[in-house]
């Protein structure tokens, strides 16, 4: 990074976000020339509920070091209680990530609403700071032929 | 891949281009994507010429695609599909990517911020490879509205569609309607009586063929969507048979029971157990107060029941709920005045003859408990009076936000003050605001009475003096930042002009019909600017001081906005909505039942004889919780399908598009 006078390491985080809330927490702080990294690729879901568990093991497979998962405050789904699903799926998914050597602290869950702009950029860069301390993830890609993911030097994290 | 695509890279004048390299990005996808068969730069897409441009492309280039990055599509999402509409393309072949909101903005580096915008890029058009053609599901509008909040701007709202020709159900928690307003003496700037105005209005809500009024009634709960909501709604025991009640109010007459009212005359002056708010109450129908009613608290009196010369009083009667079908609902549920005992160096609650906005309103109406009469406690007339502006408001300490009417009332505050008893008035100001028609004007006017303006913020009431000339006073410090000296002003009635608050219950009542609130509690609208009573859940619309602080004319002017959205809605007879439903695939779905649970709109149920679950895609409010949740991926979310979102994942975390170092 041009400003990045030590070459230190730049994450790469993927974030989740709900149509409702976040994505307009986000659009909010925009609206308020908030500046965060932009280590940060945001995807729109239409809720949290939404969040296939496959969708954070993709973006760890396809190169993020970090994944945000971003949802309405517990009672203000707007869905009347989908966030409480992701909720329940984000433990298992921490309890799974452990068996594959992935530390809990590369996924992260943030509640925002669609006032909370400063709220959302400040956990941003929050993470990505907790990510870079983490350092690289390097997962072996899924779409390698199964030799060269046996030739790769699998790096598990200790917990 | 035989798609099609175009893409369009806006520069947003300079809000995007002066961050991201514009020209790069569209220079970019073109050579990165074989699909991409056009890639452009724009000024502003959103402009005419703009839609023009990926209108004739799509005739011209037979592009079967369109990706735009600019804004956030929950601006112009819309926009950009009615260009993909026109020119013959499903508007659903279409994806947004936010450079503007999410990079240009949030963005320090440019060098970073193209690198992320192309990353977005990438995954737009990815995603949008992989895109449905869809049509927009249809749902017809149940014509009933509900307006909740019977103050002047649901009154007005409530009005405007029962001339229209559309039921109302106008459901107010009070026993009266005619809110904040009924209370106030005189309106600013015109000095026009308050209740001439607003009774007409109340009467004509009271009398209107179109509307239920649901008066001492809350909304219960509220289940639904846009054209089709059910509501239920909780009318609580009046113990009174409004069918039987003439409004004789005899009962209030001999009722023996006199208790203090907090609400209509903010703990100024004393009412009946049973008992109308004011006399020109709507609907003019007593309500008994059970928890003061002396027969409830000791079973015996009935002296109400005795008197009723209709036999309208009943002790049995229970709350009623009750049920509708409403196609869309406003909420105008208003605010709650600063609790002025927060600030505690103003005395107020302490020290007599300090009082609200409110009080004061009250104190100055003819049909005030002085009649309207402007007495200190002890019942002299006062000779000084200091009215304090921004109590409460553009203070970090309480709300930081302005009230926006505390200037004009505490000018009205002043003129009446001099006018009824000659007294000199003080005002004391951070800045004066008078930004509407007629208003500075009316400033102008209290200046040239002889109004006396200090500007600063006030430090202290207090009633221990100094001076002999300030023996039996109420002083006010301020430090004049005009004059450079610290003041002491005898006084002997202070009148605080209180900032306007969220309802105490706002958080509570949004989430109940799904709606937001900001930092403050005040509703959210759709769009600040553009959309300021509209809300992110359809069908829902906000008017008056529930989405901020304002004045009369603004709130009876957001009822109306609020009502037309309505009407139009109403007459369109249906409304599109997205087409983001479930669907399960029966060859897939293994029975297991996991999804059945999960959905909150019981949109799923099971076949017994199939062994299969399904979606009634009339109850699906498209989340995809159920979606994720299949563990056969028997079940698909349309729009945000399994492949549309990895393929965007992909493109979002393209190796190539790492963060420089």
């Amino acid at each position: 990074m041009s400003d990045n006078p030590n070459n230190q390491f730049e994450p790469l985080i993927l974030g989740f976000t709900c149509n409702w809330c976040s994505y307009r927490a986000a659009d909010n702080a925009g609206l308020a020339r908030l500046k965060y990294p932009p280590n940060i690729r945001l995807i729109r879901l239409m809720c949290s509920g939404r969040l296939d568990p496959q969708f954070i093991l993709k973006g760890f497979a396809e190169g993020a070091d970090g994944v945000l998962v971003t949802g309405c405050h517990p009672g203000d789904c707007h869905y009347v209680e989908q966030n409480y699903k992701t909720m329940r799926r984000f433990k298992l998914l921490h309890k799974t990530l452990d068996q594959m050597g992935v530390k809990r602290g590369r996924l992260k869950l943030v509640w925002a609403s669609a006032a909370e702009g400063m709220i959302l950029a400040n956990e941003i860069e929050k993470f990505v700071e907790e990510v870079r301390q983490l350092g690289p993830l390097n997962w072996p890609k899924w779409d390698k032929p199964l030799e060269v993911v046996a030739d790769y030097e699998v790096v598990v994290e200790e917990k | 891949m035989g798609e099609k695509i175009g893409v369009y890279v806006c520069h947003c004048g300079s809000n995007i281009a002066g961050v991201v390299d514009v020209e790069e990005v569209a220079r970019w996808a073109k050579e990165k994507f074989p699909e991409v068969t056009v890639s452009r730069d724009y000024k502003f897409m959103c402009s005419s010429p703009g839609q023009e441009l990926i209108e004739n492309d799509i005739k011209d280039l037979g592009l079967t695609r369109v990706v735009v990055a600019a804004c956030s599509p929950h601006l112009h999402e819309k926009t950009f599909r009615g260009a993909c509409q026109r020119a013959g393309l499903n508007p659903y072949f279409f994806e947004m990517a936010s450079i503007r909101e999410q990079v240009a903005w949030v963005t320090k580096d440019k060098l970073q911020a193209t690198i992320k915008s192309k990353a977005l890029v990438d995954g737009a058009i990815r995603r949008v490879i992989n895109h449905e053609s869809l049509e927009p599901i249809k749902v017809d509008i149940t014509a009933d509205t509900l307006i909740v909040g019977g103050g002047v701007a649901g009154i007005q709202a409530a009005l405007e569609i029962a001339d229209s020709g559309s039921h109302v159900i106008l459901v107010e928690r009070e026993p009266s309607i005619g809110g904040h307003m009924a209370q106030f003496d005189k309106t600013f700037p015109t000095l026009d009586c308050s209740a001439c105005i607003l009774t007409p209005k109340m009467f004509d809500i009271g009398n209107h063929p179109n509307i239920t009024l649901l008066t001492w009634s809350e909304v219960e709960s509220v289940d639904g969507y846009v054209g089709n909501f059910e509501i239920k709604i909780r009318k609580k025991a009046r113990m009174v048979i409004e069918d039987l009640c003439t409004g004789c109010l005899v009962c209030q007459e001999k009722c023996p029971k006199r208790v203090i009212d907090d609400v209509y005359e903010v703990g100024m002056a004393k009412r009946k157990a049973i008992y109308v708010p004011f006399p020109q109450a709507v609907p003019n129908k007593p309500v008994l107060d059970t928890e003061n009613c002396t027969f409830f608290q000791t079973g015996k009196c009935q002296v109400c029941q005795k008197v009723c010369p209709t036999g309208a009083i009943d002790y049995e009667q229970k709350d009623q709920l009750l049920e509708f079908k409403v196609g869309n609902i406003i909420l105008a549920t208003g605010y709650d005045l600063f609790d002025a005992r927060r600030i505690p160096q103003y005395g107020y609650g302490k020290l007599p003859n300090v009082i609200t906005s409110l009080e004061f309103e009250r104190l100055t109406n003819a049909s005030g408990p002085t009649n309207g009469e402007i007495l200190l406690a002890d019942g002299r007339k006062p000779e000084t009076i200091a009215v304090v502006h921004c109590v409460g408001s553009r203070d970090k300490n309480y709300n930081e936000y302005c009230s926006s009417i505390c200037c004009m009332q505490s000018l009205k505050f002043a003129h009446l003050a001099r006018e009824k008893t000659g007294a000199q008035v003080y005002n004391f100001y951070i800045d004066i605001r008078t930004p509407q028609k007629d208003y500075e004007e009316f400033y102008n006017r209290i200046l040239d009475e002889g109004t006396l303006f200090i500007r600063g913020k006030v430090g202290e009431i207090t009633n221990i003096p100094r001076t002999a000339e300030e023996e039996g006073k109420l002083i006010v410090q301020a430090f004049d930042t005009l004059a450079g000296i610290q003041r002491r002003i005898p006084v002997d009635l202070v009148i605080l002009s209180a900032a306007l608050e969220p309802r105490s219950d706002s958080v509570e009542v949004g989430k109940l019909f799904g709606i937001a609130c900001g930092a403050q509690g005040w509703m959210i609208e759709r769009h600040p600017k553009l959309d300021p009573v509209a809300t992110m859940t359809e069908g829902v619309f906000i008017a008056g001081c529930a989405q901020g602080p304002k004045d009369i004319p603004a709130s009876v002017s957001q009822g109306a906005a609020a009502a037309a959205r309505v009407i139009s809605k109403i007459q369109q007879g249906q409304v599109l909505l997205e087409p983001i439903r479930a669907s399960i695939d029966e060859n897939r779905c293994s029975g297991c039942r996991i999804c059945n649970n999960l959905c909150p709109f019981t949109a799923i149920t099971f076949d017994e004889i199939k062994e299969v679950s399904s979606v009634n895609v009339a109850l699906c409010q498209g989340c995809g919780t159920c979606v994720a949740a299949c563990p056969a991926g028997a079940i698909s979310g349309t729009h945000y399908s399994d492949k549309q979102i990895l393929s965007q994942i992909e493109g979002i975390l393209d190796p190539a598009l790492q963060l420089s170092k």
